[in-house]
């Protein structure tokens, strides 16, 4: 890559912010755990959770921010991540970074085999198929269960035998490793994401999404591209899954309700479709803000009312939600600079659920 | 020299017929389709860009049945297309707007940037949604010439442009067959720039191709001045 080239690549708005946001995220997941107050217990826990839901909320970001498609099956698909994570640990035993790129190639093969009728779909109509599917995921785990070291090919225990625990990661044995270890593999699986939209994928993507017509004429199959943003953003969430597996070596089916998939898509309105940061506030919100309420004493449910309240907020002032209004604040409060020759702004868009 | 052929072409929509056993042929150069709105230019071009599926007819360029290209392989194929409504990618650069249509056509990336000084677009680096309409035109022209097109659709190339950048846009049209070897079709209203643009025209009407051949010849023909241009308005040439 020449000079200029690079220097042109450095200057775009996208690419600094992602160097920073990639920075900022290695500093957090290193420093975090030693603050005092943070560095155990349940505020550590909490945050390893959001920053494992905040790889689900990148792929709802993803779908809904580049391709405009609602996918309201992401906790779903996370559950498919978990049960493939169990599932081939307790048949293989493999190194957990072995079976997480495993489990990740299941969910994602999920996610298409999903997508091949759904595509055809657009609009609401994805929206309410995804919505079954998260349904229909939900019974499905909740009858099945997960695989805890038992025989056959659900895996379960019976009859009074010892349920088995897989063992957290190797690098991330105690809470605090473990919270490192989250937050590097969530950097590095996010930071890849917004590579992938700063390549062909990406620039296919934002065709598509701008319109389907001048796609198709530039060239580009736009239901193999979908299938690839499901591909990609499935395989994000399955990532989630093998995660939050780890952490405590078992999984509750309890967790995947299909409503917790409508709860997920509207946190990433609030925190922003547009941009990864959106994503990890998505995440805290979806996973920390009942923590927090309960913390507080008051009940968690409460999250409906306040994430409610918060969307009609995101819909009606902020369409690139709040990490979108960061942006804006920060352009708006950094120190002059001599005139650029260009200066992207963020896309702004109407934003419909 | 390439020729390209539209043999019977009707194209159904429920009981209306946008186009009625249309038969056309262009030759090299850049040539014209006129006629008044609902006349099927649009649809014509959407034949072409494979939008829409005639249910008799057959499309040939130069030996090639167009008609049998899936439409998203038609860009590989050689098929270039502008919109009456710009499709210029707001959220990526001028530059990758260009890129775009080089990756999927099958064209080098180095096409991206001669592609880019054809147009004599500066600072391609800005997005999108930065550039002027006549700018994002101008993104439109280059995503059309960029690798080896063989047929180029210009649907109102210069909707929404002042006098003078209609002008610097006709300059960049005209050169087209020369710098890129494509036959380019266009479609336009504006009389003055289809004229200064076109050696040879079809006139649609009502679905029906009314009239066709060289350019002066055809505007001035009373049939053709009748249905598109009113009887009583004064043809200058």
């Amino acid at each position: 890559m020449n000079r200029v080239l690079l220097a042109a690549f450095l200057a775009r708005a996208e690419v600094r912010s992602a160097l920073v946001g990639l920075a900022i995220g290695l500093v957090l997941a290193l420093v975090l755990p030693s603050l005092p107050g943070v560095g155990s217990g349940l505020a550590l826990r909490t945050l390893t959770v959001c920053a494992i839901y905040a790889l689900a909320a990148a792929g709802v970001g993803v779908l809904y921010g580049r391709l405009g498609l609602v996918s309201i099956m992401q906790i779903g698909l996370v559950a498919v991540g978990g049960w493939a994570t169990l599932r081939i640990y307790h048949a293989t035993h493999l190194p957990f970074e072995v079976v997480m790129v495993l489990a990740a190639l299941v969910t994602a093969a999920v996610g298409v085999i999903v997508g091949l009728p759904a595509l055809r779909l657009s609009g609401l109509s994805l929206a309410i198929v995804t919505l079954m599917v998260a349904g229909a995921l939900e019974v499905l785990v909740t009858y099945a269960g997960f695989p805890n070291g038992g025989d056959g090919f659900l895996g379960r225990v019976s009859g009074g035998t010892l349920a088995v625990i897989m063992p957290r990661p190797a690098l991330g044995q105690s809470d605090d490793e473990f919270f490192r270890y989250v937050g590097v593999v969530v950097v590095v699986v996010l930071v890849l994401l917004r590579w992938l939209l700063m390549v062909r994928p990406g620039r296919t993507w934002a065709a598509i999404r701008q319109g389907e017509a001048g796609a198709v004429s530039l060239g580009i199959n736009t239901v193999a591209h979908r299938l690839l943003a499901l591909a990609v953003t499935s395989a994000v969430t399955g990532v989630a899954g093998a995660l939050l597996a780890a952490s405590s070596g078992i999984l509750d089916p309890t967790s995947f309700k299909a409503q917790q998939s409508v709860l997920l898509f509207a946190t990433v309105l609030i925190g922003g479709a547009f941009s990864l940061l959106g994503a990890v506030l998505g995440g805290l919100f979806f996973y920390g803000l009942p923590q927090l309420l309960n913390t507080v004493g008051l009940d968690g449910n409460l999250v409906f009312v306040v994430l409610g309240l918060g969307l009609v907020q995101a819909v009606t002032t902020a369409p690139a939600g709040i990490a979108g209004q960061l942006g804006a604040l920060w352009r708006r409060l950094r120190p002059p600079r001599p005139p650029r020759p260009s200066r992207p702004s963020r896309p702004s868009r109407e934003v419909t659920v | 020299m390439s020729r390209l052929t539209l043999s019977g072409i009707t194209v159904r929509f429920g009981g209306v017929k946008p186009l009625d056993d249309v038969s056309m042929a262009f030759e090299s150069g850049v040539c014209g389709i006129i006629g008044p709105n609902g006349a099927g230019k649009t649809t014509a071009f959407n034949v072409l860009s494979g939008f829409a599926l005639p249910v008799a007819g057959s499309v040939d360029l130069d030996g090639d049945d167009l008609l049998a290209v899936p439409a998203h392989r038609r860009a590989r194929w050689g098929l270039r297309r502008s919109f009456q409504q710009e499709q210029v990618v707001r959220t990526l650069t001028a530059r990758e707007n260009v890129l775009l249509a080089a990756e999927h056509s099958g064209s080098p990336t180095a096409d991206v940037d001669r592609a880019l000084d054809y147009v004599e677009l500066a600072r391609p680096y800005r997005l999108g949604a930065e550039l002027t309409m006549f700018e994002r035109r101008l993104v439109d022209i280059a995503s059309c010439v960029v690798g080896t097109p063989r047929l180029v659709l210009l649907d109102e190339p210069a909707a929404g442009l002042d006098p003078a950048e209609s002008e610097r846009l006709l300059g960049l049209i005209t050169r087209i067959p020369e710098e890129a070897g494509a036959l380019v079709l266009l479609v336009d209203h504006d009389m003055d720039l289809v004229r200064a643009a076109c050696g040879t025209v079809a006139v649609l009407d009502f679905g029906r191709r009314i009239a066709a051949g060289p350019t002066l010849q055809v505007l001035s023909s009373p049939e053709v001045r009748k249905a598109y241009l009113g009887i009583d308005e004064e043809v200058t040439t």
